[in-house]
């Protein structure tokens, strides 16, 4: 069951963790470049509605994707408090609109549990597991789901 | 530097060689009989075949080598080498190009054609050649006679193979061997290029029972040394059940360097006589101990020996303007320190050198393309920068703006260097030509002669590789339908052998190549009638000369009367045309009957900036290449008609154009926009249709900076690619193809976008 534990094997990591809403998601720290503030985006023609359009990251154009419209959840709103994590994902680089990074955290594999059974296949698709982190729980992302495969395959 | 890094070097070499090989040919062939090009030539072959001997590239060898003989009977007389035999070594110029090609890149070669080559050069060689029909290797000197020591050796970078298998398995010398009387006289050359008389000594001790005696004779006092040159010789005579062959093998890489004699001698007594002392048996320690002393002496001086020679950089190289600082490749130019025997060769080389060579410096691409990207930044950072001091200045004169007035030239001079730095020779592609030229010729049994003009002229990199491609289909359109058969052309008391010309010059800010051929031009009323017959105009439309000449670049045309392997299966000119404004060029075509066609496409520079009208819709600031708009209009309500349901028509001068509201096929806005209050943008399009496009607003006009979508997103229809204006925010550039194509109605697909920039 658990691509996590099979994943995870490698004892201590490190993860960022975000909220987005109420709720608290996390990735792994390696994956990050850098975290940065909101500017207004330029929105692309024709993009998916989670798509916010690009910015430019010291030249290169960066496409911002809002997090919680990709999972299904209320759009954003984007304001100056939002934060952007800019992540590569394979050979690409993405920023992630979320509504502000909260901790830095260590775990181990253990206190890594497998995604709850539940019923949505979609959410099952980016979770790679759930954390309890003093008495939250913050969900494991894995970045490379949460970006449809079409868009890179069209890439 | 492990073995593939040695081997890419070597066919970046052999890449040079192959140019010089075909250059130098085609100079020949223009009936150049310089003997410097003809040893350039020798050379160039002579190179990759000693490279690709030590890679153990055989086919390359065993083909290089016979093409090396054959050369080498050009070179000295014994071979003239007239319009055939140049036909025959162009073609085995290509050859030798696939074979590396194929040696670098796996695949495969035309077997048959190449084993064809070999047979012919060897004809070439043995048939007029009678006295080298025995030995068909390029030293085949007749025996007792000095081998002929080329003149000038600018060799270039040659890696020492030495084949020692064959040496090995030499058996110790029987009684009645042979004895060679070798008479080895190095040159400061020889050690310059790191070669070492000492491990050539040694090698011949590996052929036989060998005695030597070093010549100090040349060896001046010692306030007369001259520390860069070489004063020993030394006389060997060696016992080998070898043939002479062999023991010139040894000197195959180090031969134009030394004065090399080797002879048979009668017999061991006249062998003595000769030596002025008597021959100590060889012994290797001592090779290793006394001899070394001089040749340490002269690799101390070696070092220095190469500052001088670059100081002296105008006369080196004169074949090569390239100075390359590969690591690997001590490629000391071996040009001064020359013997007063070679002077005048020199003066010729340095009159060469004088229009060719300034030292350059290989770079690898990714460098300079970094840079370019950091300069684009700088060149962005720099207008975001006057911009917020603009709107921050209270007393307009402020220092801080004449300060940033400079920065903006600094900024713009830096910018223009370094994409200079991109900028390269058009000459490589043009050199891909006369292939082409030549093999269609062949296969249409035509006979053209292409004629290339203003082949430095200098272009960015990725046009240079961009442009190639339409190059090779109008090459070979012209060719093949442009020129007439040498029977027709007589006919109508041309020159049978067609003309090809293909010119390359800069006219304001863009690069103009031109193709002009000298065949029949084109034949207005076939074009006329197969586009009636196409469908593509109306049988009673009336059209004017210009406008039937640019039917050929419509999809799906083709006048050939019969379909051949070459071109003329219909997709040929509108592919080149499409490929041409990808560029963000033109393409013209001028036509005169009886008197052939020209071809001229205007190109920009460098793919790496546009020139754009940045526009507003719906909010958004969009960038449209200035190449694509005809002219900018306000539209009049008068001149706005609707037609069916959602379609409007503009009327222009009498003629209607569709509308083409931009903001909405972008989907930036849900319902149609008032044409009145907009802009329309008059573009032609891929087909030639014009159309007006509809923004809100134009800020104006900019160098804009390239930026790829592709990398961290993915192709967007109708969008080309994007960039970064002065506030710092990322805007589109319009794909002005995509956008036309879908407001005719087919939807935004990316294969149907032409992506203009990468």
């Amino acid at each position: 069951m658990t691509y996590a534990a099979k994943n995870l094997t490698t004892g201590g990591r490190e993860l960022i963790a975000f909220r987005v809403g109420d709720q608290e998601f996390c990735v792994n720290i390696m994956s990050v470049r850098e975290i940065r503030g909101w500017t207004p985006a330029t929105p692309m023609p024709h993009a998916p509605a989670y798509v916010l359009g690009v910015i430019n990251l010291r030249g290169a154009v960066l496409p911002i994707i809002d997090f919680s419209a990709r999972l299904g959840m209320k759009p954003a709103e984007p304001t100056v408090r939002h934060v952007i994590i800019v992540a590569q994902v394979k050979s690409q680089v993405v920023g992630l609109l979320v509504d502000a990074v909260s901790d830095i955290l260590t775990v181990s594999d253990s206190d890594i549990q497998p995604t709850p059974d539940i019923a949505s296949d979609f959410e099952r698709s980016f979770a790679r597991g759930v954390l309890a982190i003093e008495g939250r729980m913050i969900c494991l992302v894995e970045l490379d789901s949460v970006f449809p495969h079409e868009e890179r395959e069209a890439a | 530097m492990d073995m593939n890094e040695i081997k890419e070097i070597f066919f970046q070499e052999c890449e040079e060689q192959l140019a010089e090989l075909e250059s130098g040919l085609l100079k020949l062939n223009d009936g150049d009989r310089d003997p410097e090009t003809v040893n350039a030539v020798f050379r160039a072959v002579h190179s990759i075949k000693g490279g690709a001997g030590a890679f153990g590239l055989d086919d390359l060898v065993s083909f290089a080598h016979v093409f090396e003989t054959t050369l080498d009977c050009v070179r000295s007389n014994r071979l003239e080498p007239n319009q055939e035999v140049l036909k025959v070594m162009l073609r085995s110029a290509d050859v030798l190009a696939d074979l590396t090609n194929a040696a670098r890149d796996g695949g495969s070669v035309d077997e048959a054609r190449s084993r064809q080559l070999i047979k012919e050069l060897e004809a070439l060689a043995n048939g007029e050649v009678p006295q080298a029909a025995a030995e068909p290797a390029p030293k085949a000197a007749p025996p007792a006679a000095a081998a002929p020591v080329p003149p000038v050796n600018e060799e270039g970078f040659q890696p020492v193979a030495f084949s020692f298998e064959e040496f090995e398995t030499g058996e110790e010398p029987a009684i009645d061997l042979p004895t060679y009387e070798i008479l080895f006289r190095p040159k400061s050359d020889l050690y310059a290029k790191g070669n070492d008389a000492t491990l050539l000594l040694r090698d011949l001790s590996r052929l036989g029972e060998m005695s030597i005696h070093c010549d100090m004779d040349g060896l001046p006092a010692l306030d007369r040394m001259n520390p860069e040159a070489a004063y020993f010789a030394w006389k060997i005579s060696l016992k080998t059940d070898k043939v002479e062959e062999a023991i010139r093998s040894v000197f195959e890489f180090a031969e134009w360097d030394c004065e090399l004699e080797v002879m048979l001698a009668d017999d061991q007594a006249q062998a003595h006589e000769e030596l002025p002392m008597q021959p100590v048996p060889f012994d290797l320690s001592m090779l290793d101990e006394e001899p070394r002393a001089s040749v340490e002496e002269e690799d101390r001086t070696v070092a220095g020996e190469r500052d001088i020679r670059e100081l002296a950089g105008s006369a080196a190289e004169a074949t090569s303007n390239v100075v390359q600082m590969t690591p690997s490749a001590a490629r000391v130019p071996a040009e001064s320190g020359r013997s007063a025997a070679s002077a005048a060769a020199q003066s010729a080389a340095s009159q060469q050198a004088a229009s060719a060579a300034t030292p350059t410096i290989r770079v690898d691409l990714d460098r300079v393309d970094r840079l370019i990207n950091l300069v684009g930044e700088l060149v962005i950072n720099q207008a975001m920068l006057s911009q917020s001091v603009i709107e921050n200045d209270t007393n307009g004169t402020s220092s801080i703006n004449m300060g940033l007035e400079e920065l903006q030239q600094l900024t713009r001079e830096i910018q223009d260097s370094v994409m200079a730095i991109r900028a390269q020779p058009v000459k490589p592609v043009f050199q891909r030509m006369s292939r082409i030229v030549r093999e269609i010729a062949d296969m249409t049994g035509k006979s053209v002669r292409l004629v290339t003009e203003g082949e430095n002229t200098e272009v960015d990199k990725t046009v240079i590789d961009k442009l190639a491609e339409p190059l090779t289909h109008m090459i070979r359109n012209a060719v093949d339908h442009g020129l007439e058969t040498p029977e027709k052309r007589i006919a109508a008391g041309k020159n049978p052998e067609g003309t090809v010309r293909l010119t390359a010059k800069h006219r304001s800010g863009r690069i103009v190549i031109e193709l002009a051929d000298d065949g029949a031009g084109i034949n207005r009323e076939k074009v006329r009638q197969k586009a009636i017959d196409n469908d593509l105009i109306a049988a009673d439309a009336n059209l004017s000369d210009e406008e039937i000449d640019n039917l050929i670049f419509h999809a799906g045309f083709s006048t050939a009367d019969k379909i051949s392997d070459i071109s003329g299966r219909g997709v040929g000119m509108d592919v080149v045309k499409r490929s041409i404004q990808a560029l963000g060029g033109r393409i013209n075509i001028s036509s005169k009957p009886g008197q052939g066609s020209v071809f001229t496409m205007s190109l920009p520079l460098t793919l790496a900036v546009l020139d754009g009208m940045v526009v507003t819709v719906a909010n958004q600031t969009l960038v449209v290449p200035l190449t694509a708009i005809v002219e900018t209009l306000q539209p009049e309500a008068s001149a706005i008609h609707s037609f069916g349901a959602n379609q409007r028509l503009i009327s222009i001068r009498n003629s209607f154009c569709p509308l083409v509201d931009v903001g909405r096929i972008l989907n930036f806005r849900a319902t149609q926009a008032n044409p009145v209050d907009g802009v329309a943008l008059l573009v032609e399009s891929e087909g030639g249709g014009q159309r007006a496009l509809m923004v809100d607003a134009i800020q104006g006009q900019r160098q804009v900076v390239i930026k790829s979508l592709e990398a961290n997103y993915t192709h967007v229809p109708g969008i080309a690619a994007a960039t970064i204006l002065g506030d710092g925010r990322v805007a589109l550039i319009l794909d002005v193809d995509a956008i036309v194509a879908a407001s005719r109605g087919q939807a935004l697909k990316p294969e149907m976008s032409l992506a203009a920039a990468g």
